[in-house]
């Protein structure tokens, strides 16, 4: 059971947390210019922290506690070919598609 | 591609462009309300964290380690660390949206969530020319779609409160959210270079605690974009005189 008391702590702080988090460079830069070498970094943040956030989740889904699942390795792959050619939204679906398909196909894998 | 002409259309044009994200927003903060009472919270403090923090994976690492009766401090470390990507979105946006007023940036930190910043940030390096204020009014309109879902999953998830079958493999929705986003950001060479070293730094730094290994990775990647485009711009000029 979760301390009430522990809960409210830590909710009001993660919430003020996050949102520094969130505010930090937007509150503090505004208008004025970021420098050339930062804005040189910052052009990648986005392939950098999605690939980051997603290898660890498909090579050891903790679903299957944590050993390599071949369907969601595949899966994965097929979410990212249909990306790269067709958009988010058949992403999503070429992804969970495979992955109920396989499973469906493959019970004992 | 039909051209925006008012900010009220980059509004929608936002709010369109996210609609696909539903998708994914659903299931995940339906997950969030059903496993926050399991947790034993109650429906006001499952939607007060969800409505103060807005940030899934955080808000599942801090119910989870409470649960474990870990002490409140590591607790938030530990979710703030989860979060701390997001320092990185607000540096990113600050070229395209910096100009807002204090109070707008202040609302638009608040909303800042990996979906928006991904669809934002790729509409903002397509269209350059894009006026500051229809750069703001998109971002909100991406937001204006997000959050009401976001909100309304997970108190629907509270309120049902039954674990969504393990069959559906939903964990699996969070990264194929996530590859849905990288996909249509490969532009360029550097770009899938930084991709590539990202994943596999995330691969090596696994096993750092509180997911630090994120961090890690994430700044890889973006020292290997960066140095990657000044390879490239100098073999370019080598090539040119």
């Amino acid at each position: 059971m979760i301390d009430t008391g522990d809960f409210w702590l830590l909710t009001l702080l993660l919430g003020i947390g996050t949102f520094l988090i969130r505010f930090s460079f937007l509150g503090i830069f505004g208008s004025r210019s970021l420098p050339d070498w930062a804005q040189l970094h910052l052009k990648y943040v986005g392939v950098s922290v999605f690939p980051a956030l997603v290898a660890p989740l498909v090579m050891w889904p903790e679903a299957t506690g944590g050993h390599i699942d071949p369907i969601r390795i595949v899966a994965a792959l097929a979410a990212f070919l249909i990306g790269l050619r067709f958009g988010v939204i058949w992403s999503i679906c070429a992804g969970m598609g495979t992955l109920y398909a396989l499973q469906f196909l493959l019970p004992n894998l | 591609m039909r051209e925006i002409t008012t900010t009220r259309a980059a509004f929608f044009k936002g709010y369109f462009d996210c609609a696909p994200f539903i998708l994914i927003v659903v299931p995940y903060s339906m997950l969030f309300g059903v496993v926050a009472r399991d947790a034993g919270l109650d429906l006001l403090q499952t939607m007060t964290m969800t409505v103060l923090v807005i940030a899934g994976a955080s808000q599942f690492t801090a119910v989870a380690l409470l649960s474990d009766q870990a002490p409140v401090f590591i607790a938030l470390l530990a979710a703030l660390v989860v979060n701390l990507r997001m320092a990185m979105y607000s540096a990113a946006l600050v070229p395209y949206v910096g100009h807002a007023r204090f109070s707008t940036r202040a609302l638009m930190a608040y909303l800042m969530v990996d979906q928006a910043f991904a669809v934002a940030v790729r509409t903002y390096e397509d269209r350059p020319d894009m006026p500051p204020a229809h750069r703001v009014a998109y971002y909100f309109g991406c937001m204006a779609l997000i959050c009401p879902f976001w909100y309304g999953c997970t108190f629907l998830g509270a309120v049902i409160g039954e674990a969504i079958p393990a069959s559906l493999s939903l964990d699996f929705a969070v990264p194929v959210c996530f590859i849905a986003l990288t996909a249509p950001l490969l532009r360029s060479a550097p770009h899938v270079f930084a991709a590539f070293v990202a994943a596999l730094m995330a691969l090596a730094f696994a096993w750092l605690p509180w997911s630090l290994g994120l961090i890690v990775a994430a700044l890889s990647g973006l020292i290997a974009g960066a140095q990657a485009e000044l390879f490239l711009r100098r073999r370019k000029a080598k090539g040119a005189a």
